[in-house]
Parts: C-alpha cells; sequence; structure tokens
C-alpha cells in the first residue's frame, strides 16, 4: 500500500496569502501572523480533492501533497 | 588518551584511511560537535555513497554563535589536527575540494589555518579552498553555508535537496564542523573522542574554553574554569539554543552530546542579573539573526522578542505571558531551518525555570544583554 498524502508547505515559498486556510479549515488555520498551521496527520480521503484545490490555488505553488512520511 | 588541546601541534603524515574509518568513527559514537548532535558515521555512509569521487567537504569554523569560542580556539591552537580532519574526510569519501569556511571575524583562527596549510604538501595544498564565512547567526547552518558558496547568499534553503544528495557546485557534500573533524584525526590513528571542548560564559571565574572528558560534570567543568564568580541563578546549556537550568540541576548533569548540548557553551547568569531582561535580549538577538525568509520565524520570532521586551521594561498589557505561551507552541517546526525551533527551545526553558519571574517581573528595568 502507497504512503498516505500529507500536506507539505515550502516556508520560504509561502507568503501567507491564507488561501489554503479558506479552502481547507479542517486541516489548515493561521497564525497571528497570517501563516498556515497544518495538521501534519495524513489527509483523509473524503477531504483530497478539498486538499488538491489548496495546492493548486496557492498563488506562489508553497503547499504540495506528498506521499512521503513526515520527517522530524 | 591523547585530548585534542594536548596532542602534539603536527603529527606528521596522515595514517593510511580506507572506508573502515567509517566503521571506527560508528564505533566510538562520534557527533557532529556544532550544534546539532547529527552521528558522524552516518552522514559519512551517506556521502560515501554518492561519491564518485565528486564529494566536497566544508570545513565549518564559521562559529556563528555569540558566546562560543572553541572553533575559533581549536583552529588558532590545532591548525594542523582540523587538516588532518578534513584531508582523512577527503581520501575516504574520495573528494576532489575541501572547502574550508571559516567566519570572517575569526582573523587569528584563518590565518593560523592558513599558515597550517603553507605547511603541508603541495597535492594537499591544492584540494584546499578558503571561504569567509558572515557573522551571522545562520551562516553556519549547513545548507547556509551550502547556499553562500553556491551564490553568495548565506541563508538555509528548504530540504531537500540535503548537503550529502546535492551540496556546493550540486555534488554531495558533507558540511562538517572544526571540532568534530579534529576528533577524526585522532580516530584515524587509534585514538577515541572522549573529550569535548567547552566554553564556559557568564559568571564564571575564568571564562573561556576548557577540554573535558566526556561525561564530566558541568559543576566539575566550571571548577575547572576557576569556580563561580558570583552565585548562579541559573545555567544556560547549549548556547543561545539551548536550556536553562537551576543550577542545582545543571551541576550534577554529565556533559554529553546525546543530551543537547549543543555547541557546547555554558553560560552561567548571576543572581544580580534579572533572568526575564537577560532572556529578552537573547530573544531580540535571535529575532535579529532571522533571516527573514520564513514568516513563521521572521515575524513570530520578532513578536516573541516583543512580548519578552514589553514584560522585562514593565510595559505589557497582563496578556503577553499567555501569549508567550500559546506562541512556542505555535512557532517550532515551521521553518525551512531549525533558527525558530532552537528560539523556541531556549525561550520554553525560560518560561520553565523562570516562572516566577516572568509572573512577577514588576517595574521597568533598563536592560541589556549581560552575560
Amino acid at each position: 500500500m502507497s504512503a498516505p498524502h500529507r500536506l507539505v508547505v515550502d516556508r520560504i515559498k509561502c507568503d501567507g496569502r491564507g488561501l489554503c486556510a479558506e479552502l481547507l479549515p479542517e486541516l489548515i488555520r493561521l497564525d497571528d501572523w497570517g501563516y498556515p498551521i497544518v495538521n501534519s496527520d495524513s489527509v483523509p480521503n473524503h477531504l483530497l480533492p478539498l486538499a488538491q484545490r489548496a495546492v493548486e490555488d496557492c498563488p506562489v505553488l508553497a503547499i504540495a501533497l506528498r506521499r512521503s512520511q513526515l520527517k522530524k | 588518551m591523547t585530548r585534542l588541546l594536548d596532542s602534539p601541534e603536527r603529527f606528521g603524515a596522515l595514517p593510511r584511511v580506507g572506508a573502515d574509518l567509517i566503521d571506527a568513527i560508528e564505533r566510538s559514537g562520534l557527533v557532529g560537535r556544532g550544534g546539532a548532535g547529527f552521528p558522524v558515521a552516518t552522514k559519512w555512509r551517506a556521502v560515501a555513497e554518492r561519491s564518485g569521487g565528486r564529494a566536497v567537504i566544508v570545513v565549518n569554523g564559521a562559529e556563528g554563535e555569540p558566546r562560543s569560542q572553541k572553533d575559533r580556539l581549536l583552529m588558532t591552537a590545532r591548525p594542523h589536527l582540523v587538516l588532518d580532519g578534513a584531508h582523512i574526510a577527503a581520501r575516504v569519501l574520495r573528494a576532489r575540494r575541501v572547502i574550508l569556511y571559516i567566519g570572517e571575524r575569526h582573523e587569528k583562527a584563518r590565518q593560523s589555518m592558513l599558515r597550517a596549510l603553507s605547511e603541508r604538501t603541495e597535492p594537499e595544498r591544492n584540494l584546499v579552498a578558503l571561504a569567509a564565512a558572515p557573522a551571522r547567526y545562520v551562516a553556519g547552518a549547513e545548507t547556509a553555508a551550502i547556499h553562500f558558496l553556491n551564490e553568495g547568499i548565506a541563508t538555509p534553503t528548504t530540504t531537500p535537496p540535503l548537503p550529502f544528495e546535492q551540496g556546493v557546485d550540486r555534488a554531495p557534500t558533507l558540511v562538517q564542523n572544526v571540532e568534530t573533524l579534529a576528533h577524526i584525526a585522532l580516530i584515524a590513528r587509534g585514538g577515541s573522542a572522549n573529550s569535548t571542548l567547552i566554553t564556559l560564559a557568564g559568571g564564571v571565574a575564568r571564562p573561556g574554553v576548557v577540554e573535558v572528558e566526556l561525561g564530566t560534570t558541568i559543576g566539575e567543568a566550571v571548577r575547572q574554569g576557576g569556580g563561580v564568580a558570583e552565585q548562579p541563578r541559573a545555567v544556560l546549556v547549549g548556547g543561545y539554543f539551548g536550556s536553562w537550568m537551576e543550577p542545582t540541576e545543571a551541576w550534577k548533569l554529565p556533559l554529553d552530546h546525546r543530551l543537547r548540548l549543543g555547541c557546547g557553551v555554558i553560560g552561567l547568569l548571576p543572581s544580580s542579573s534579572c533572568p526575564v531582561c537577560e532572556t529578552a535580549g537573547i530573544m531580540r538577538y535571535l529575532a535579529t539573526e532571522s533571516s527573514a525568509q520564513c514568516g513563521p520565524c521572521f515575524f513570530g520570532l520578532r513578536a516573541l522578542a516583543d512580548a519578552c521586551t514589553r514584560i522585562a521594561d514593565g510595559s505589557s498589557d497582563g496578556h503577553d505571558l499567555a501569549r508567550l505561551h500559546r506562541w512556542v507552541d505555535e512557532v517550532p517546526g515551521r521553518g525551512a531551518c531549525r533558527h525558530p525551533d532552537g528560539a523556541v527551545l531556549f525561550l520554553s526553558s525560560a518560561l520553565r525555570v523562570f516562572a516566577r519571574e516572568f509572573a512577577n517581573h514588576n517595574g521597568a528595568h533598563d536592560f541589556r544583554r549581560t552575560a
């Protein structure tokens, strides 16, 4: 079985536009400065389409869906 | 047992080394002495597997940690030991280049390394180039060093790729602290790596560098520095990315790089200093040293430093302590490098050890960073 999907933010690219948190509040909220705090668990199947949209709609392409274990 | 600082100034020809040195390094338990404490054998294997004769060795003498002095002392006092380690790494990892990455303000260390280099054989000299690391806190971080050597910008980059995958000139790269390389030089000659360089700072009788056996307690290391100059309120173990500890707890702690010893700075905060002001000063420094690439670090550390400052100078609205406690949970893990994580680790320890002082800080201290 393949690894589950996880959302990964490129922190250098991320500009704090906040679209991702609007599209996917179930997994993403914003900190006091407008930058995303992403739930690091795997993305449940029913949220995958929305997660995909958050990835595609990010104006600076800073968020991605990866099929890999999180580095700690 | 030969230690770093009382080893001969020069051993002579390099010992014969092969891939089995990596096993010896592993058996020695050596971990990186630059701060991250990563197992050296693991790092070497990753580079060795990919080298194909292209690897680059970056000798990390950036030493950007403000209170640390051990790396420049070692480069000044035992430059050949550091070069030995670098050349041994180059042979074992079949590297094509060695770059000495030395802090631009560490003039004596650089002179000493250059003089030692001029005394080496021609093939050894020809392998080596020199670069001046900018005097910034993050410049010594692995990806920042590589970014600087490739593009002249000493800021960390997003990983992957990690240095062993793609580093200087896109080649597999080993970035290794100078003290770590010096220990390698001893291991390759049958020695062990059971000493460590410690910088004693703040309220100690003789601030500076001591070399102690691993497992020596902090109390004993401080005694080697002439003992305390003034009764300490707390001990900062591991530099600005380290943790404050109560003196009674710190005193009996054995020095061990598996226990977050960081770059080996032990700072004693005198009882006459204000812990809140001291913490605020260091947080301000760390916020300023953010490379301003990642929002949670740039804005987060600034907000943390501001809140600490307001508590210290008496201008807080009464909610800053609660903000600090919330933010220390939110900021870590959200930068391209570990700068925000280190700063928050430091602040969390301050909130724990100085809980009383933070809760009851009255009045407007005119504070400066003291220790």
